[in-house]
């Protein structure tokens, strides 16, 4: 009794209750929805059926509307290992492909992003006629046209990642202007103060004193950043039909009816997703405890 | 000479948009009037930094320019990209100008109003409502239970972080193509966001004001409305504001995956098949003023609902 008292007081154990929680219900709705259309499909045919055919057929249809998870962990594993990397049914091919350009746009817009913030903190003009734009440019459904910069891109005999990678680059240009301005501002005000006694010139100032105050900030909006990044690159994929990539995976899944198909790639996204965010929080952990921060 | 200047500089760009606006197409092909752009530039940054010094100023005109200096910007990437389009005759399929979008505009408004009407007006709406009010009610009744949380936030946090989006086809495979597998896609989007500012705000509030209720014997719903719900409501309105853009992008996305033949995802994806791409500008004109305007208008209403919040009382 006492051992599940501590248990319900760490944070794995209440992950995991839920998670197992919703995986139950997860079965329970498969079963409803994927026997619902068995029974229309047996119907049709003027077919007899009883529940126990019905409970026993309802994880193994083809094209379910809802995959339970072992069919998905199936179709994960098979694609993975029962293929080769260079294959096209290889998830982890596609995984690649959209990887390569999710970490080329995030560069790019990281590059961006700290280059504007460094302007709009350095010079007044910039920081009153950019900075609206910056936050304006969030509220247009930017993803919505990704696809048209790809084919527009693509016209101008620009293909491959490089029109993806600037989906991407303008998702995550944001979050990272927005932290590095407020970073690059947080400067201790008794350290600016007497770096001004010291007769710090700007670049002084700027190397000593403020990248480093902006440093946590900077990681902070990375995380986000980099997830951005990674649906812009999806988002750009759909238009690309057969080329490749996860999006692509998602929309040949969703034409050919392909639940699993759709189901795995979305898993895959959702690891590759977290992995990606993981590995910068650990990039963070090195360099800000390096300086005993954090 | 200050004066001078300005007066030098308005005028470089009124000459600018003359050109940009009424020469004949093709007019940077064999002329010497590349290099007025240039200037131009020049002139419009220089403008823009006289304004920010009235700005920055006590002057009565401070107000104003504070608000034209991001105008000025506008208008002259306006200005650049029309003169471009025009002066280098860029063909349509990569390129419209301006100018041709808003002609294009005006003349489908009714087309432009049903598609709005079916994305926005339906599948927006209906999705944002219900994700958001969902969102609430369940950090509402979660807040109370320190087990579920342990379990839910790290599960939200791990749904910010993957691409929701990838949902939209299955949604459009349960829910039809009409505008319910939409605002399905959109609820799920913006459930996560709310769920998790609006816990943050309803835990953040001051154990000293909790205990000044408790003194005052107040009762639940006392609680709730006069100390809980108002330190939270900063929170909320973050929550709110991202999910406005959210919730757009989501339903636009959506209808990639199949719709009726209206709606903006589909113009979107058909107009650009058909390589109108005036059209498809005039559309993106649109999502733009939408995202804009709701994102504005929630702006608005967050100064006037925490008017007592530090962030906004030094705003003033």
């Amino acid at each position: 009794m006492t051992t599940l008292k501590k248990l319900t007081h760490k944070q794995w154990f209440a992950v995991l209750v839920l998670v197992i929680g919703i995986i139950i219900i997860w079965y329970i709705a498969a079963l409803v929805m994927n026997g619902n259309q068995m029974i229309n499909m047996l119907e049709r045919t003027g077919q007899s059926w009883t529940y126990t055919q019905i409970f026993e057929g309802a994880y193994g249809i083809q094209r379910p509307p809802l995959p339970v998870p072992h069919q998905v962990a199936y179709e994960l594993y098979d694609s993975i290992f029962n293929n080769a990397i260079t294959s096209k049914r290889s998830l982890l091919y596609h995984t690649q492909i959209t990887l390569n350009s999710t970490l080329l746009g995030f560069i790019l817009g990281s590059l961006l992003g700290i280059i504007i913030a460094i302007g709009i903190v350095h010079n007044r003009t910039l920081d009153t006629s950019l900075m609206p734009w910056v936050i304006a440019s969030q509220t247009v459904p930017i993803l919505a046209i990704a696809p048209i910069v790809v084919v527009v891109l693509g016209s101008m005999n620009l293909t491959g990642i490089l029109p993806k990678a600037i989906i991407s680059m303008y998702l995550s240009f944001f979050p990272v202007v927005i932290g590095m301005v407020k970073g690059l501002r947080s400067a201790d005000k008794l350290h600016t103060e007497l770096m001004i006694t010291y007769n710090a010139s700007t670049q002084q100032m700027f190397w000593k004193l403020r990248w480093f105050s902006a440093q946590p900030y900077l990681f902070a909006s990375l995380k986000i950043g980099i997830a951005a990044a990674l649906v812009g690159a999806i988002v750009a994929e759909l238009p690309t039909g057969a080329q490749g990539g996860l999006g692509a995976r998602l929309l040949s899944g969703s034409y050919y009816g392909q639940t699993v198909q759709i189901w795995s790639a979305l898993v895959m996204s959702a690891l590759l997703g977290w992995v990606l965010i993981t590995l910068v929080g650990l990039a963070e952990r090195f360099i800000l405890l390096r300086r005993g921060i954090s | 000479m200050k004066t001078l200047l300005t007066l030098l500089a308005i005028t470089l760009l009124l000459l600018q948009s003359g050109i940009a606006l009424f020469l004949p197409k093709g007019f940077y092909q064999g002329t010497f009037l590349l290099p007025l752009l240039l200037l131009s530039l020049f002139a419009a940054g220089y403008l823009m930094s006289r304004m920010t010094q009235i700005a920055d100023g006590q002057s009565q005109w401070a107000k104003p320019c504070k608000l034209a200096v991001p105008a000025l910007f506008g208008l002259m990437i306006l200005l650049v990209w029309e003169a471009i389009v025009r002066g280098f005759d860029v063909p349509l399929v990569l390129m419209p100008a301006p100018t041709q979008v808003f002609v294009t505009l005006g003349n489908n408004l009714p087309l432009l109003w049903a598609d709005f009407q079916q994305t926005y007006l339906k599948a927006v709406v209906a999705g944002y409502v219900m994700g958001c009010g969902l969102g609430f009610i369940t950090a509402k009744l979660v807040v109370r239970n320190a087990f579920l949380q342990k379990g839910l936030l790290p599960l939200g946090n791990f749904m910010a972080s993957i691409p929701i989006i990838g949902i939209a086809p299955i949604m459009v495979m349960w829910f039809g193509f009409d505008w319910q597998s939409k605002a399905a896609v959109v609820v799920i989007m913006t459930f996560f966001p709310m769920l998790i500012n609006t816990l943050a705000g309803l835990r953040s509030v001051d154990p000293l004001h909790a205990d000044l209720m408790y003194t005052y014997a107040a009762g639940k719903g006392q609680i709730f409305f006069k100390n809980q719900l108002p330190q939270a409501m900063p929170f909320i309105f973050n929550a709110l504001k991202l999910n406005s853009t959210l919730a757009l992008i989501g339903a636009i996305v959506a209808e990639f995956f199949g719709t009726p033949i209206v709606g903006m995802g589909f113009r979107i994806s058909a107009e650009v098949g058909r390589m109108n791409m005036d059209m498809v500008w005039a559309t993106i004109f649109v999502a733009a003023l939408a995202g804009s305007l709701s994102y504005g208008a929630l702006a608005l209403l967050e100064r006037r609902v925490t008017f007592w919040h530090p962030s906004v009382r030094s705003g003033r």
